[in-house]
């Protein structure tokens, strides 16, 4: 059941995926608003989704699929916060195709898959998978507004009328939404790593990292940290900042792919 | 009606030319007196703003080589130059003045500014004696016509300025502008206006730097903003978000290397330059730097030519008036143009009527003062039927455009020296002196 209103979820956050390759080039004002309306309604069956899943059984948050869409969730209510704050649906342009691969994938099939080894360490567990995917949300939110700044720019750099009524928000508006988003995600990265590997110690007795999970993460959690100190000791902005946001976000693609063909971070039983 | 207009403006020249051309108030009359030394040039003036340079004649014959006077005088090589260069005659010239005067050929069209620009640009030209006959009417005449062209139409009235879009700008780099800080360079009016908008929309404070620091003093208080001396420019220019510079320096202020400074300083938040002087004062490499955006007058036209098409209609409007308007002047200098043709067979045929009574005097004898005025009659009587038809066809030629033929084999038949601008004999004579240079 729970599959089906993640379907039903994935429909709405089709009009958001659309919103987004439209947005591209012109502006409406009318599709903005039917594209934050749907990407509502998506929000309500796909909390519904999430609550079955909660409720059908022990842990299952930890099936790659539910995790996919529980992020999705996540990176879906940042967007909401972003546009009580700024009026603006424009990070949707990241946001919605994100989200909309993340429920895609995870709307696929059913994933059963306990991690039975982890039952007696299920706060630790529940904790870590929350704590670390919002700050996975927060980078891609950074990343996309890192990528919104760079257009923006080169819509003010090029001079033309049209960056007068563009849809983007003004610059320092999309800067802030990327540095608050990096400074709110960092300590839920950090915490989340941390009880990570709290998690791996109680299992394991030791955390391996040589694993390439753990290695991946180290990495794109060091990025975030550059990024958060280049950030706040220098400014950075523009091409550099997107360039680490880019590299942060390959590195986080990476760490979870990597959920595959680790030994220790293994989902299925 | 030998009007020769030759010039560049925003759109067909770029900024890079337009700064070459660009003439200094300082030197306005002698550019002036130089022209009226040239070659088949009779009067002429010189239009330079920071939108277009232009040089307006009245000349000899129509012809004379105006292009060879600004490559003369700029020492600029003619592929250089001819490509951006229009070039108006007669009737197309005087509907060009009058398009410019009333605003229609403005950057940003309906603004007064241009019109203020125009006269001060007249008086100069006046005051050196190069403009005296023709294009004292006709500048006249096209200032009454931009007055027609404010009152009748609502050009004028919802201008969209350029201090408005600097300020739209602003907002698509900062957002709100509450608590942004202003730096004036250069203490002109167009950048008082700019600052003015700034300040309404929220901005915090002000700067104003100038090389004359009295100046300076006087526009920060109109603000209750900041003096700054001209030397300390580089060492506070990075407390100010947007800087908007009008200086009349040769050459670019702010270069690459300050731009660079200002952002280490500012830890890269971004700066927004506003540059409205001509030659630039913002060096167009400032541009490449990440943080830094610089919008001169001729991106900032780009970014108001999306307001012009509001404006579209009642511009229709302004150009049928300027399109009357050029018919009418154009047949009153034709009047004008046959009337001393006329005033001259008067005295002619005047000449001859006296010399042929003086010539029978004798031979009648005395004549009672009846004979007399009996003579005078018929003498006068004889002469006005002569002159009936060709008077009457001078007139009505005057309208059209063959004036300048008729007046020629009126000339011609009578043998008639006219004095004044306005015969062709003398003119041509004029010409073949001018040639000969």
């Amino acid at each position: 059941m729970s599959l089906l209103w993640l379907r039903f979820a994935l429909a709405c956050y089709f009009i958001g995926l659309v919103y987004a390759f439209v947005a591209l080039s012109r502006t409406s004002d009318l599709f903005s608003r039917i594209a934050l309306h749907a990407a509502s309604l998506g929000m309500v069956f796909h909390f519904v989704s999430l609550v079955e899943v909660f409720l059908s059984g022990h842990f299952v948050w930890a099936s790659v699929h539910n995790g996919e869409s529980l992020l999705a969730f996540i990176s879906m209510t940042f967007f909401m916060v972003i546009y009580a704050i700024y009026q603006t649906t424009s990070p949707g342009v990241v946001v919605f195709p994100v989200v909309f691969f993340l429920t895609f994938v995870a709307a696929l099939d059913q994933q059963p898959v306990l991690l039975t080894q982890f039952v007696s360490h299920r706060g630790w567990l529940v904790a870590h998978i929350i704590l670390i995917f919002t700050g996975y949300a927060a980078l891609v939110l950074s990343f996309g507004a890192s990528l919104l700044y760079l257009l923006q720019e080169r819509r003010l750099k090029s001079k033309k009328p049209s960056s007068l009524i563009s849809f983007l928000p003004a610059l320092e508006v999309i800067d802030q939404i990327g540095y608050r988003s990096l400074l709110l995600g960092f300590p839920f990265m950090t915490l989340g790593l941390l009880t990570g590997s709290v998690v791996a110690i109680t299992t394991y007795g030791r955390v391996d990292f040589l694993d390439p999970k753990i290695l991946l993460s180290v990495l794109m959690w060091a990025v975030y940290m550059i990024m958060v100190f280049t950030r706040w000791n220098s400014g950075w902005r523009g091409r550099r900042a997107a360039f680490l946001a880019t590299f942060a976000f390959v590195a986080a693609l990476a760490a979870w792919a990597a959920n595959y063909f680790s030994t220790m971070h293994r989902f299925a039983s | 009606m030998r009007f020769q207009l030759i010039g560049v403006n925003h759109k067909s020249a770029p900024l890079e030319v337009r700064e070459r051309l660009a003439i200094p108030d300082s030197r306005l009359p002698d550019t002036c007196r130089d022209l009226t030394a040239y070659p088949g040039i009779e009067e002429a003036m010189v239009i330079s703003t920071c939108n277009r340079v232009e040089v307006v004649t009245h000349t000899v014959n129509g012809h004379a080589d105006l292009r060879g006077f600004l490559h003369d005088h700029f020492h600029l090589k003619p592929e250089e130059l001819d490509p951006h260069l229009y070039e108006f005659r007669e009737k197309d010239a005087v509907r060009h003045v009058f398009r410019v005067a009333s605003s229609l050929d403005s950057m940003v069209v309906g603004e007064a500014q241009i019109l203020g620009q125009v006269k001060e640009a007249y008086a100069t030209a006046r005051a050196v004696g190069a403009v005296r006959g023709q294009l004292d009417q006709l500048f006249s005449r096209a200032f009454a016509v931009a007055k027609r062209v404010r009152t009748e139409t609502a050009v004028g009235s919802s201008s969209v300025s350029i201090a408005s879009v600097a300020v739209e700008l602003a907002k698509k780099i900062f957002g709100s502008l509450h608590g942004k800080n202003v730096f004036i360079v250069g203490a002109g009016k167009m950048s008082e206006l700019a600052a003015r908008h700034l300040m309404a929309h929220g901005c915090a404070s002000i700067f104003v730097a100038n090389r004359t620091y009295e100046r300076a003093i006087g526009l920060a208080q109109k603000f209750n903003g900041q003096a700054i001396k001209f030397e300390d420019l580089y060492a506070t220019c990075d407390r100010a978000d947007i800087v908007i510079t009008s200086t009349g320096a040769p050459h670019a202020i702010f270069r690459r290397e300050h731009g660079e400074q200002f952002l280490a300083r500012r830890k890269n938040r971004p700066m927004f330059f506003i540059d409205i002087a001509v030659p630039r004062d913002v060096s167009p490499d400032m541009a490449k730097l990440d943080g830094i955006f610089t919008y001169d007058i001729d991106d900032l036209q780009q970014a108001v030519s999306s307001h012009v098409a509001d404006r579209r209609k009642e511009a229709e409007l302004a150009e049928a008036i300027i399109a009357s308007e050029v018919e009418r002047f154009e047949a009153r200098l034709s009047t004008l143009d046959v009337v001393p043709t006329i005033v001259s067979l008067q005295d002619h045929l005047e000449t001859i009527r006296q010399a042929e009574i003086d010539r029978v005097r004798g031979r009648l004898g005395q004549m009672t003062p009846e004979q007399e005025i009996a003579v005078e009659a018929l003498t006068r009587g004889i002469i006005n039927k002569v002159m009936h038809t060709p008077i009457t066809t001078l007139k009505s030629a005057a309208k059209e455009s063959e004036a300048t033929t008729v007046v020629d084999v009126v000339r011609r038949l009578f043998n008639l020296q006219v004095k004044g601008k306005e015969s062709a004999a003398p003119a041509a004579k004029k010409d073949e002196v001018g040639t000969r240079h």
